[in-house]
């Protein structure tokens, strides 16, 4: 187990756990977090995890940790890796089984007191038309022919069927699209999951929220991305479903040999990977960005009915109650990027689980609008508690792989959470602060409760203190709807 | 379950997703309890009837990707066809196993799983016979 004494502290916001700790890594891993955090993070088994992370094959740099992270299965959640390319290798379990869980921001002219008595109406609205919860299906049936062209094209594929603007596609990563889909590298099983849960939310912590804009540190930034104090914001937290969880269980089956036929050994199963230039790599790769594809689309059809209820809800009452989209990130992936290595340009697969990039201004992947402020990064808190947009840094480009926190991260067990708070009671406590919760039970609301969790400010505070993200708005949650 | 019973499953703390440790006398028992944890944690409850039936049939090079591949089947059929499953037969035939399993619709289920791991899965041996630790991805 990593103990305190085992870090080196680079300075108040990044510690360092060197090299040297095990034989068995191959970098050494950075730590941002603050102090306070640490001793959060200490409690449970991340920072073994990104020790065991460090020893894969083909590492440049460091592994980078956020203050957000918490322990995984394999990879801690809150973890960023990047392999040289072309041997050095992708790992799934480095990824995630939900591939392209990610954040969708919409903006709105809305002020909050204008709707403050017809939020509850929108609430159940939305619950109605964004379908959630375990194994719920969504409004649409895909056929095979259908489904491959949502694993090729991603939101392309929305937007010629009605369900996006083509603002909204240029203000999504990767235009909600990447490049090099496979679907001849995904299981028919895999499709079977995918085909009738498209455009829906899930359950665990996946939920959506409307938010008011409670708070604004960067004017600059928040006037290009339409962010108003005290308008209403919605955010829709969602992945690739059961498409994207059975295809990584899928490589992750298929790696169990090829790490044998590979020769690569690892202290954990669930790290297995292949190089990025084998067959299995290049197969892994194929569906992985089709299942990327998949949750980009799933999160489109999500914001269509998002709109469609805000339409049903608020159509009459408010003169705009049109919904533009701020942006959209991803938190699990593995993307091809170059990064600056010893003052080398380095062509690598950037993992991030459990983070999200966060370019800084200048970079020709950010819509035009946002490359003098840098890209939009979207940090949802627990349920109850402020959620904030950020943006990258061109710190964040040198010292994280243009990286950045994801969330809160949770600090406490699922089962200890049910034990210690009663669902109805929480309910009614959200309830009585003015925040309207659907929710598809009171168990797994009582799971996602806000003390099973950081202090996402104190997570903010820490990549803005490292410079790795500037704060740019504090949302404050007055619907959530959760499966 | 009480961990001195002859075999089980009990939930060990972790901070996102879920552990549950699993005890049994043999390989097939462990898979059985591995299902009924499984099962349980997810709060899944089965209705009455009809009664449903699956032949599923496993080749298996080593046991830790078996009890893998079972869980991760029924995972797939409870998303796939709303069933789960809460009597087991199985038959071992060298490196083959066929389960003949037997339950029913969900009349509900809490949680989702989104898959079985190997983080850090061993089926070891102990006094209380083969023990493994499985981690969920939920």
């Amino acid at each position: 187990m990593v103990s305190l004494q085992d870090l080196q502290r680079i300075n108040r916001f990044e510690w360092e756990i060197p090299q040297s700790y095990r034989p068995d890594m191959r970098v050494p891993v950075r730590i941002f977090a603050t102090r306070q955090l640490l001793e959060q993070i200490k409690n449970d088994k991340s920072l073994e995890q990104a020790t065991n992370a460090a020893t894969l094959p083909g590492l440049v740099d460091r592994v980078v940790v956020m203050p957000d992270v918490h322990q995984g299965y394999g990879f801690p959640i809150g973890g960023v890796a990047a392999t040289r390319l072309p041997h050095g290798i992708i790992s799934p379990g480095a990824i995630g089984y939900d591939i392209n869980c990610g954040v969708r921001l919409l903006a709105s002219q809305i002020e909050f007191d204008a709707v403050k008595n017809h939020l509850s109406d929108l609430a159940n609205t939305l619950n109605h038309l964004c379908p959630s919860g375990v194994g719920k299906k969504g409004h649409l049936r895909l056929k095979n022919v259908e489904l491959e062209k949502v694993i090729r094209d991603g939101s392309q594929w929305t937007l010629q069927r009605g369900y996006a603007t083509e603002a909204d596609l240029r203000r999504t990563e990767e235009h909600g699209r990447l490049e090099g889909a496979d679907p001849t590298m995904i299981s028919k099983r895999a499709k079977d999951r995918g085909r009738p849960q498209l455009g829906t939310l899930g359950a665990g912590n996946h939920f959506i929220e409307v938010d008011v804009v409670d708070q604004v540190f960067h004017p600059q930034a928040a006037q290009v991305m339409g962010l108003i104090t005290g308008h209403l914001v919605v955010m829709i937290h969602c992945g690739s479903r059961g498409f994207g969880h059975q295809i990584c269980t899928d490589y992750v089956r298929e790696f169990q040999s090829a790490v044998k036929r590979y020769s690569i050994q690892l202290p954990d199963r669930e790290l297995v990977c292949a190089p990025l230039d084998s067959p299995e790599g290049q197969a892994y790769l194929g569906a992985m960005r089709g299942a990327a594809n998949y949750a980009f689309a799933n999160r489109q059809v999500l914001v269509h009915f998002a709109r469609q209820a805000f339409e049903e809800a608020l159509a009459g009452k408010v003169h705009n109650w049109h919904l533009h989209q701020v942006y959209d990130i991803t938190h699990n992936m593995g993307k091809i990027e170059t990064h600056e290595v010893d003052g080398v340009p380095v062509e690598v697969c950037v993992h991030r689980k459990g983070a999200t990039r966060a370019f800084g201004p200048g970079f020709q992947e950010l819509p035009a609008e946002y490359r003098s402020i840098g890209q939009p990064v979207l940090v949802p808190g627990s349920m109850g508690t402020a959620s904030w947009v950020l943006v990258g840094t061109a710190e964040s480009m040198q010292r994280s792989f243009g990286s950045s926190c994801h969330g809160a991260g949770r600090t406490m067990s699922r089962s200890k959470a049910k034990k210690l708070i009663w669902g109805e009671d929480l309910l009614k406590e959200l309830q009585s602060r003015g925040i309207h919760i659907r929710a598809g039970s009171m168990a797994g609301l009582a799971e996602e409760a806000p003390q099973a969790y950081k202090d996402v400010d104190a997570v903010v505070e820490t990549v803005h203190g490292a410079g790795i993200a500037n704060k740019v708005a504090r949302l404050r949650p007055v619907v959530v709807i959760k499966g | 379950m009480h961990p001195k019973s002859h075999f089980g499953f009990r939930e060990i703390a972790h901070t996102a997703d879920w552990e549950l440790e699993v005890w049994a006398p043999d390989l097939g028992t462990l898979l059985v309890q591995a299902a009924r944890g499984m099962y349980h944690l997810a709060e899944a409850k089965l209705s009455s009837h009809p009664r449903l039936n699956r032949k599923i049939e496993f080749s298996f090079q080593e046991p830790e990707t078996l009890l893998i591949d079972f869980l991760t089947e029924l995972i797939f059929l409870t998303e796939s066809e709303g069933l789960a499953f809460d009597q087991y037969e199985l038959q071992f035939k060298g490196n083959q196993l066929i389960a003949l399993v037997s339950g029913a619709k969900l009349e509900s289920i809490s949680k989702e799983i989104k898959a079985a791991t190997y983080h850090n899965l061993i089926i070891r041996e102990s006094e209380r016979g083969l023990i493994a630790n499985i981690v969920f991805d939920v």
